[in-house]
């Protein structure tokens, strides 16, 4: 339990303290407890190591207490690591050695040979093309990678505030408090050049600016934790991996602005995430990090959180305050601005988790820091969620400006099952679909508009040859019909009908002067819609058909699918590479399939439900499918 | 209702202070209690907090979150998000269709065991696809995989 802390001094002192703990932890094992690898046993392996060690008469330490006890070996459960696809994972310090998919039965050897004798597992290793990769940073995924909003998600424990301290927590916000003027703290943001992470990419200092112009002595800061767009997870990890610096960036933007009430408004989804804010919320206000005269400066902040019920179009701005505020979650017309008249008709200042994630860094090293990376109009690094068919899934930060073929090739390790990448969804159910043509331009805010798509958030899905992109579009027009509020015309029954349209091609029935309805109908919807989830809600269809519009002429004219994804223009057969082994007609649900034993075998085209169970246990790839 | 509901209720509403604008935290720990918002309950939370019957229906169906209907004991949330969809989430979802005898309009098994819900997304898109079995993750499911999660989940009642 950390001391109630009131002085800048005494912060110092705390951090000092539990720095020196943690120095007593000569040797470290940081264990990957994400979404992901807990989902594949991570947490057996932190229960099954503590036990390895106290067996053999090793001193464990889990948490920091303050004391020097004299030498350990430190275990952590972490959050994410980033490496999903390659999990259960962890970390060995000093040494800085990463294990993949490893298993209960592995810790035994580990704590014995690693651990004890100081040897690396080749079998628990990274491998790439017969290569071990045993250090964190020379793994091809972490190489192109710099770690900075994410940076202590993969070292501490998120529900330790004393973790968070021994790595120096909280003398931003001490910064902030004791040697910075109010305007200080936004010209550093602005001089910083970050730009909001939830989509648009306002410039940060120019909002906090609005806001601090304001003075009613009523004002909030709110952090836009809904996270919807489907294919991003990276908000998730900041909260749920490292709250402390999520709450360091709201108190700091309420130094800043001159607001002393915050709000987080976490997705209903993530039951985690609001599980560690609540806590990380009441450990710093026991330490005198949060509440009332923080850190002994007079000032003070209140925390409070709001738990999403459900709604996408919640992330957006004035739905989202309508929503804290008890209503329907509806956008409204503007002006006026949220900065002018937000959250219960008060000055608001509302940014997304990352981009408040953000704030310590650049209040702690300065603007001339965050700006070393990236690009000119696009300062600092992104988290992207890296997901779809890529060979490393996983949540990565890198520099803004850096290429496709980086991210997907370097880092992601280039495409599952040896496939031909055919394209990226960017920035979900807003944002649009980069091609191969696309691979070598720089993904930040400006480049990507120019090309029809956008960051968004951060999801990147990957998809290959065998993604059928007229699908894809569909499949985002259902989502976007779902989740339009109603409230206007334009996205109510606009989206509607386009995605009648998409799902009448998908099925067969399209006609060739549906492709000029659809971009008819985009144009309309995207002027005249109320908020940005209208505004945007034709891009994925726009830019795909941009980018693949024969595929949308091929299931009109020919009513063909070249990729099988649509039932209804799919049949299968099998060719003559069968050597009738029958295990098809065996697995097939409703016995469309039949002939002898070692001879090829036929499917009956009426019987057939186009499931695909036959394809998929095929033990010599006789089936087809088109 | 009985009684001993209405102080269940009480608990949270007197928590929150009959605020109104914490109405959609009240809801969703009534909801805890129930796992739906039986009707009773939206009565007599409306009457409490002064809202109309008309305004609280108007919030509790506008978030998907919301049941008005009893769920099932295991609820199955099929993530159909992006990612969980390029790797074939629709093939899972047909195979636990399959084994519940459940389709998109029935959505909770006769015998009250399980509830299949989609969802748009569940931020794991790393393990797609993904089904929620309450508040467990199973990643990288497959059809036959959901058929045997079916099972399961049967089997322990």
């Amino acid at each position: 339990m950390v001391n109630r802390i009131e002085s800048q001094a005494a912060l110092q002192a705390e951090q000092a303290k539990y720095a020196a703990a943690l120095k007593q932890e000569t040797r470290r094992v940081l264990i990957c407890t994400g979404t992901g690898c807990l989902a594949s046993g991570g947490l057996k392996i932190y229960e099954a190591l503590q036990n390895r060690l106290k067996a053999l008469g090793i001193p464990v330490e889990v948490v920091l207490d303050g004391e020097v006890h004299g030498e350990s070996v430190g275990v952590r459960k972490t959050g994410c690591h980033g490496l999903c696809e390659f999990g259960p994972m962890l970390r060995i310090e000093p040494q800085n050695w990463v294990y993949v998919r490893v298993h209960e039965s592995d810790v035994d050897e580990i704590v014995e040979k690693t651990l004890v004798g100081g040897e690396f597992i080749d079998r628990l290793g990274y491998q790439k093309d017969g290569k071990v990769f045993k250090a964190h940073d020379d793994i091809p995924f972490y190489k192109k990678q710099t770690r900075r909003v994410l940076s202590l998600c993969d070292t501490i424990d998120a529900q330790s505030l004393e973790d968070y301290l021994a790595f120096g927590g909280y003398s931003a916000t001490a910064k902030a408090l004791f040697e910075m003027q109010p305007e200080e703290i936004i010209n550093e943001i602005t001089e910083s050049g970050i730009r909001g992470r939830g989509g648009a990419g306002f410039p940060m200092g120019k909002k906090w600016s609005q806001v601090a112009a304001h003075d009613d002595p009523v004002k909030y800061i709110v952090c836009n934790g809904d996270e919807g767009d489907p294919g991003a997870f990276m908000d998730r990890s900041c909260m749920e991996d490292n709250p402390h610096r999520l709450l360091e960036g709201m108190i700091i933007a309420g130094i800043a602005t001159g607001a002393t009430e915050g709000y987080i408004y976490v997705r209903a989804e993530y039951p985690t995430a609001v599980e560690r804010l609540t806590n990380a919320i009441q450990q710093a206000e026991a330490a005198g990090l949060l509440g009332d005269n923080i850190l002994g400066s007079g000032k003070s902040f209140h925390m409070h959180i709001n738990c999403g019920a459900g709604a996408f179009v919640c992330g957006e701005g004035s739905a989202l305050t309508a929503s804290i505020e008890g209503n329907r979650g509806m956008p409204r017309t503007k002006p006026p601005r949220t900065v002018d008249k937000g959250l219960f008709g008060k000055p608001t200042c509302l940014n997304n988790v990352e981009t408040l994630a953000s704030v310590s860094g650049i209040i702690e090293n300065g603007a001339a820091w965050y700006k070393s990376l990236g690009t000119e109009g696009s300062t600092g690094t992104k988290a992207f969620a890296l997901a779809g068919n890529v060979v490393n899934t996983g949540l990565i930060e890198v520099p803004m400006g850096i290429t496709l073929r980086e991210v997907v090739y370097d880092i992601g390790g280039g495409i599952k099952n040896g496939k031909d990448f055919k394209s990226v969804q960017i920035g979900g159910p807003s944002g649009g679909c980069l091609t191969k043509e696309h691979m070598d331009i720089p993904m930040d805010f400006d480049s990507l508009k120019k090309v029809g798509a956008i960051i968004g958030s951060g999801g990147l899905v990957v998809m290959d040859e065998d993604t059928c992109m007229v699908n894809i579009a569909q499949f985002f027009m259902n989502f976007i019909c779902e989740e339009s509020c109603g409230k206007c015309t334009p996205c109510r029954e606009g989206t509607t009908r386009m995605n009648d349209i998409l799902t009448a091609i998908t099925k067969g029935n399209g006609k060739m002067e549906d492709i000029d309805e659809l971009r008819d109908l985009a144009q309309t919807i995207k002027i005249s819609s109320l908020c940005g989830l209208g505004k945007t809600a034709p891009n994925p269809v726009l830019s795909t058909l941009q980018n693949f519009e024969e595929e949308y002429i091929e299931h009109i004219r020919d009513k063909r699918c070249r990729c099988g994804t649509c039932k209804d223009l799919s049949s299968y057969h099998i060719t003559d590479k069968c050597i009738g082994c029958t295990k098809c007609a065996r697995n097939c649900p409703v016995g469309a399939i039949s002939g002898e034993v070692r001879k090829r075998h036929s499917i009956d085209p009426a019987k057939c439900i186009k499931c695909g169970t036959c394809k998929a246990g095929c033990p010599v790839g006789a089936i087809k499918e088109g | 209702m009985e009684q001993k509901d209405y102080q269940q209720i009480d608990e949270i509403l007197a928590k929150y202070d009959r605020d109104k604008a914490r109405i959609i935290t009240i809801m969703q720990e009534v909801q805890n209690i129930y796992r739906y918002l039986p009707q009773d309950a939206l009565s007599y939370i409306a009457k409490e907090v002064g809202m109309s019957e008309s305004k609280l229906y108007g919030v509790a169906t506008f978030y998907s979150n919301f049941a008005l209907t009893g769920k099932g004991k295991y609820v199955l949330k099929v993530c159909r998000g992006t990612a969980c969809h390029v790797r074939k989430s629709g093939n899972v979802l047909r195979a636990l269709y399959e084994a519940t005898g459940l389709n998109e309009e029935k959505t909770t098994t006769d015998d009250g065991l399980i509830s299949i819900e989609i969802v748009s997304c569940l931020g794991a898109c790393a393990l797609s696809p993904v089904v929620m079995v309450n508040d467990t993750v199973h990643a990288a499911m497959t059809a036959d995989k959901a058929k045997d999660l079916v099972d399961e989940l049967r089997a322990e009642g």
